[in-house]
């Protein structure tokens, strides 16, 4: 899809955590309007505030680790004008804080950018306490709420510039660990969209956040076996893409989702609703299935998850075998 | 613009506070359900607040310059609504839709529902970060005059959320923050000191960094004074403690904490309002 402007995945892949890009969006968007402002919950760094935070020092409020009051401060924020971040890690916002997202920001309908890093597996070593897997879930429940999860740090830059435009309230999911970039500053974003980032006609790959990458990865390798799936990339699980994924999905007839986090209520979750209703077609669901993480190295989480371009290898060459 | 020909004398607005707790009865008996325990004890503090205090405009409720007021504790919104309605925000005729299918007088306050309220409150604890939030948003804004008042309930101060509040707001020296603890010493379950001790509320408040007064909260002269001194007290936010008698008024429902959130039948209801035209003509007849 050459208007895509994607990485050429026979290059050796750089790599980039997706809050990286979320910190640059947040910068640039602080420098374009005024009105960007920014709080956090004692995780500046972690969260990759610190720039925004040292360049616009009046503009940025620190709450300390008070994840209820971060997000119920952004209320006030937003209903003074102001378009408002508010960053933790996932796990304890919007992991703690959901009832506070519910009424000040859903139900009032104050244009509130929830953003949550740390998200998944994939950030190690601190275990299961820290390792959000529900966020998805708790999220794309809510009425008003726009839940977008970038697949990499150029198009967490982007998503960020297009949430501090939108007058929804919205939750930014983000990851810790380096992923491989798939994107180029030139490739499109537009809040409530999907892309199809290859195209198939075997089977269709629903990805989401970095996952993505991982079958991209998985998706040259198939090729090169003879088998064309089609990938696509849903950046934005709500409002979800339904054309696109439904376009898909009759030309195909098969589908796989993969993302980071429990499939029940997720992605999986999401899709399966729109193809029940619309276009039932045989499923699998990659993800995390009713359990928690655990300590490890982001790369033996994954491996030991199934989250990897060989898994999903594997679960395509399963899936089309079947009849 | 502004309203800032408030002139009424506190006879006036003590009439005003007795008429607001006719409808609060009115519109609670009507509804079938509803707080009107704490909506009566907080009659004289609205009163004050809108026939006052506020600086605001019922004809131009999104006025740039105006004050703020949050109802933290959602479930005294019937106080809120009545005030507001007497005060010419809209037609007292609509009162009697509360809690009604599609009224604009939702059962908890819900801004988009109805002009003039500010958030969405009911869950507890929430109130006092908005006004923090609001606060910081009217700093950054350049904005110096205005007010912001938070309406919370005695029992609220249970959530946890109120108190990363209270540490936050004298931090920034949020000193436009009036906030305003209904203390009626009682909640669903009881009363407060039996539920969850809160104990010695000025000393609490006092200890996270802001100027807390005592004062009497049924007393519309004594909140109107309270707050001109706040507004004087620069170097932290203030808090105002104040006591106030649960279901104000009304003999049958004071100090019983029964009343918390169960509305009264017409015959209850008809006791109610002789006791409320009874303590009005005594108004009447008082000297200024």
């Amino acid at each position: 899809m050459s208007d895509l402007h994607l990485v050429d995945m026979g290059n050796e892949l750089a790599k980039e955590p997706t809050r990286k890009g979320f910190g640059r969006g947040l910068l640039k968007a602080g420098q374009i309007d005024e009105n960007v402002v920014a709080a956090c919950a004692d995780l500046t760094g972690s969260t990759c505030m610190d720039s925004f935070a040292k360049e616009f020092p009046e503009r940025f409020v620190q709450v300390g680790v008070a994840e209820q009051n971060l997000v119920t401060v952004g209320s006030g924020l937003a209903a003074q004008g102001k378009t408002p971040f508010v960053s933790s890690y996932a796990a304890f916002s919007p992991g703690r804080n959901w009832e506070q997202i519910r009424t000040t920001i859903c139900l009032n309908n104050q244009p509130v950018n929830v953003v949550g890093s740390h998200a998944g597996i994939s950030v190690g070593p601190d275990g299961a306490t820290h390792q959000m897997l529900e966020d998805i879930a708790l999220m794309r429940v809510l009425p008003n709420m726009v839940v977008v999860v970038p697949c990499d740090g150029p198009e967490a830059e982007r998503a960020t510039l297009a949430l501090a435009k939108d007058d929804r309230p919205s939750y930014l999911r983000l990851a810790r660990e380096a992923s491989p970039i798939i994107t180029t500053d030139k490739t499109p974003f537009e809040i409530g969209k999907a892309y199809v980032f290859s195209e198939g006609t075997d089977l269709t790959i629903i990805s989401t956040g970095t996952m993505t990458a991982q079958a991209m990865i998985a998706s040259e390798q198939l090729y090169k076996q003879g088998v064309e799936v089609e990938v696509v990339h849903v950046p934005t699980i709500k409002p979800l893409d339904k054309e696109t994924i439904l376009k898909s999905v009759r030309k195909t007839k098969k589908v796989i989702t993969i993302e980071e986090g429990q499939v029940a209520g997720g992605l999986a979750g999401a899709v399966a609703e729109l193809l029940a209703e619309n276009y039932p077609a045989p499923m699998k669901r990659l993800g995390v299935h009713d359990r928690f993480g655990e300590s490890g190295t982001p790369a033996e989480l994954l491996e030991d998850f199934g989250l990897t371009a060989h898994h999903i290898k594997l679960a395509v060459h399963e899936f089309i075998s079947q009849k | 613009m502004g309203d800032k020909t408030k002139t009424l004398t506190f006879k006036e607005l003590k009439k005003q506070a007795n008429d607001i707790r006719v409808s609060i009865i009115k519109m609670v008996e009507a509804a079938g359900s509803g707080h009107p325990g704490g909506s009566l004890g907080l009659a004289d503090i609205f009163t004050a607040l809108y026939f006052d205090v506020m600086n605001c405009d019922p004809k131009n409720p999104d006025w740039g310059e105006r004050d703020i007021l949050l109802l933290s504790n959602g479930h005294c919104v019937p106080v809120q609504y009545a005030t507001m309605a007497h005060a010419g925000f809209f037609d007292t005729k609509e009162l009697i839709t509360l809690r009604k299918h599609k009224s604009r007088l939702q059962g908890h306050p819900e801004r988009h529902a109805l002009p003039g309220l500010e958030n969405t409150s009911g869950p507890l604890g929430c109130g006092l970060s908005q006004a923090c939030g609001m606060a910081l948003a009217m700093r950054m804004n350049k904005q110096t005059n205005r007010y912001i008042y938070v309406v919370m309930g005695d029992g609220e101060l249970d959530e946890g959320n109120v108190w990363e509040a209270a540490m936050l707001a004298p931090k920034y020296n949020l000193n436009n923050i009036i906030g305003i603890v209904d203390r009626n010493n009682i909640q669903i379950d009881g009363p407060t000191e039996n539920i969850m001790p809160l104990g010695d509320l000025k000393q609490k408040w006092e200890a996270f960094g802001w100027n807390a007064v005592d004062i009497d909260g049924n007393n519309i002269e004594a909140v109107i004074s309270a707050i001109d001194m706040a507004k004087a007290v620069k170097e932290k936010p203030t808090v105002l403690i104040a006591r106030t008698t649960p279901g104000k008024g009304v003999s049958f429902m004071e100090n019983d904490y029964h009343w918390h959130g169960v509305a009264p039948n017409a015959d209850q209801a008809k006791v109610a309002l002789d006791d409320l035209h009874e303590l009005g003509a005594k108004i009447e007849s008082e000297h200024e």
